[in-house]
């Protein structure tokens, strides 16, 4: 085993799936000679040779448009989106057209396609790159969302992205990249999609999380049981679909649930989640479902950031709302 | 030959062999078929216009749903699929089913399309092509990557795309023509140029003068066709196809035509944005008309074997209508189920709720 960081991690999966599956392409803006703004594909090009490993022109919708092609021609695309911030350019390609193409064709055609993308906030980014977007992907029928909280989910989490036969957009937080690192199974292993991961287990409330806000709420959860308070963190790592077994268990023991995200509270995969709660568990329910989100505005980027942000004492605060109701 | 910023008037000047009166003017560039092929294609495009007759009649009897008419267009659209092998792969935008029947997809499908059964958008094994896309655009940048593709594997074959002149303005148009340019990827782009995207007319959709020239931007080849001559639609095909399965590239064809009908049977209304004179004019070169009469003058045509071709459609018509209805209505089960390959949790207590529903 090897300590890896969430980037190195990401560049391992990709390699083994180039390695593995012969129809795997890996492409994008900058994603070939650079290997990645991030570095995500350090290295693949000159591994994989240019046919498989490529940049792409400057345009967000034909990336996402070609993958839909080359998808009828037998390949497995892994592109590239260089921020999500600029998925919008890419919306009618995804969400109207790859989500789309099993059911229209009547399950005659699939769009095998993993689109990765950076997201989120905390890295001082212009505007437009920190944004999270997973809500818009997650409300379309037909796509999966996949969000890793680290190197060995990462990895496994990917690994099966690439595998699975519907597209996937599959969104890495920037500030987990390099932030800490883990031991990662050099060898090629895959984690289900749509199962979430208890990643703290606790009996007095439970904190539904993904992405970057699981260390929050692990780091909230650390805080309260110095109160005496006994957290359990639940990481969903897919957000669409959602594992609402793993998430009801839970609830059926703790029976108070804070939900936290770092998207705007607005819509979103928070509301989908809390609602799907109390359909299937309000007799379990001692307190109100308390929700964790930033404020309903644009990102606040740079400037306001830190503030705009949950924040792992704003978990503390909804924490002891739902115990003392 | 890479088109340039020079003399544009010149370059993209109407490429036409037959002119309206039924006549060769262009001799050189006549496209080498045998006679049995041009019979072919005159049958083609007598069949598409019974169909649409058929169709739009159907339509109105409420037998038929979205419906997009394409009598005027049929030798814009037979013309470049003619071109085509077996192995080409074409993604049609909404008015493009002929080109898709002429490709191998059943009529009763094509009509199952038309009522929004996902039976319809099933291409048979061996028939190469996507559904018609509903969305102005989107299919050129899918094309760009079906092309890729083909390319990636060494294959010999196309991928061809159909928008309209509203078309040409979408990010998308220029998005697809620019990456298979860059990646020298076997596509074929068409432009059927009909003039008017719903009410608007082409004059306002542009400042350019033609749309083919928009090839020059993206460094690929590009031609400006009379699109209601089948002759010049199909040379021109031809030669983008032996062009790009020779490693040689994209091309962009704009064909000139003319839609006769409304643009879809839902309720547009042509003659508040046409005026009659106009219809007349683009009646005059119509490309059965003028086909017609140049196969007459070689003998290899006549009235008895149109009204064969048109009674053998009407039968053919009749046949795959009753087939469509014998087809099973679709399900809210069907979509459920055709989703996902596997069915998520939260779709398989959807899928439970809708059977219950649906037994009742």
């Amino acid at each position: 085993m090897a300590q890896m960081t969430m980037i190195q991690a990401i560049t391992d999966a990709l390699r083994v799936e180039l390695k593995n599956d012969e129809n795997v392409l890996v492409y994008g803006e900058d994603v070939g000679q650079n290997g990645g703004v991030f570095r995500a594909t350090e290295g693949l090009q000159k591994e994989f040779g240019e046919d498989r490993v490529f940049d792409t022109p400057l345009a967000e919708s034909a990336i996402a448009g070609i993958s839909i092609g080359l998808a009828t021609q037998g390949f497995r695309p892994v592109p590239e989106i260089q921020f999500f911030g600029f998925v919008y350019e890419a919306m009618d390609a995804i969400n109207g057209q790859m989500a789309r193409l099993r059911y229209r064709s009547g399950n005659t055609q699939t769009a095998p396609i993993t689109i990765r993308s950076p997201f989120g906030g905390g890295v001082h980014t212009p505007e437009l790159h920190a944004d999270s977007l997973e809500g818009l992907i997650a409300q379309q029928p037909g796509m999966k969302v996949v969000i890793p909280s680290g190197p060995y989910d990462a990895k496994g989490l990917l690994i099966q992205s690439i595998r699975d036969n519907d597209p996937v957009v599959f969104l890495e937080h920037m500030k987990l990249y390099r932030s800490f690192r883990e031991e990662v199974p050099e060898e090629d292993y895959t984690l289900e999609l749509g199962k979430a991961n208890v990643v703290r287990e606790g009996n007095d409330v439970t904190l539904i999380a993904y992405g970057a806000m699981v260390h929050s709420s692990l780091k909230a959860a650390e805080e309260l049981e110095k109160d005496g308070i006994d957290a359990e963190v639940i990481d969903l790592r897919t957000v669409m679909p959602v594992d609402f077994d793993t998430i009801i268990k839970s609830v059926e023991k703790t029976n108070r649930v804070v939900m936290v995200q770092e998207a705007q509270r607005q819509a979103g995969i928070a509301s989908y989640v809390v609602s799907n709660v109390q359909e299937r568990a309000i007799l379990h329910l001692e307190a109100p479902i308390l929700t964790v989100a930033a404020p309903d505005t644009v990102y606040a980027f740079t400037q306001a950031e830190e503030v705009w942000l949950p924040n792992y004492n704003d978990i503390i605060e909804k924490v002891n709302k739902v115990i003392n109701f | 030959m890479k088109r340039t910023l020079e003399n544009i008037e010149e370059q993209f000047e109407t490429f036409q062999i037959l002119n309206e009166e039924g006549k060769i003017v262009n001799e050189d560039a006549m496209p080498d078929l045998s006679d049995e092929e041009l019979k072919e294609m005159m049958y083609r495009m007598v069949y598409t216009r019974i169909l649409d007759q058929r169709s739009i009649a159907l339509n109105r009897q409420g037998r038929l749903g979205f419906y997009a008419p394409t009598a005027g267009q049929e030798a814009s659209q037979l013309g470049t699929q003619f071109a085509l092998e077996k192995e080409d792969f074409i993604l049609p935008g909404y008015r493009d089913v002929p080109q898709l029947i002429w490709h191998g997809l059943p009529l009763y499908q094509a009509f199952l399309f038309s009522r929004g059964h996902y039976h319809g958008n099933q291409m048979p094994e061996g028939v190469n092509a996507l559904s018609p896309q509903i969305i102005i655009g989107a299919q050129y940048t899918q094309a760009a990557g079906v092309a890729l593709g083909m390319k990636k594997r060494g294959k010999k074959s196309v991928a061809i795309t159909y928008t309209g002149d509203g078309g040409t303005s979408q990010g998308d148009f220029y998005e697809g023509i620019n990456f298979a340019g860059a990646y020298q990827a076997p596509a074929i782009f068409v432009v059927q140029n009909n003039h008017f995207a719903i009410s608007v007319p082409v004059e306002k959709q542009t400042a350019a003068d033609t749309l083919a020239q928009k090839a020059v931007a993206a460094g690929i080849e590009g031609i400006q066709v009379d699109g209601m001559d089948v002759l010049a639609v199909y040379a021109a095909t031809k030669d983008a196809r032996d062009r790009a399965v020779n490693g040689e590239g994209p091309t962009l064809i704009e064909t000139l035509t003319y839609r006769y009908g409304p643009h879809t049977m839902a309720g547009d209304d042509p003659t508040r944005y046409r005026t009659e004179d106009m219809d007349n004019e683009w009646e005059k070169k119509d490309p059965i008309v003028r086909f017609r009469k140049f196969l007459e003058e070689k003998g290899l045509w006549s009235e008895e074997e149109e009204n064969e071709v048109i009674e053998k459609a009407k039968e053919e018509i009749k046949a795959a209508i009753k087939k469509t209805d014998e087809q099973p209505k679709q399900k809210v089960t069907d979509l459920i189920g055709n989703m996902y390959e596997e069915l998520p949790a939260h779709l398989q207590e959807q899928m439970e709720e809708y059977k219950a529903k649906e037994s009742k």
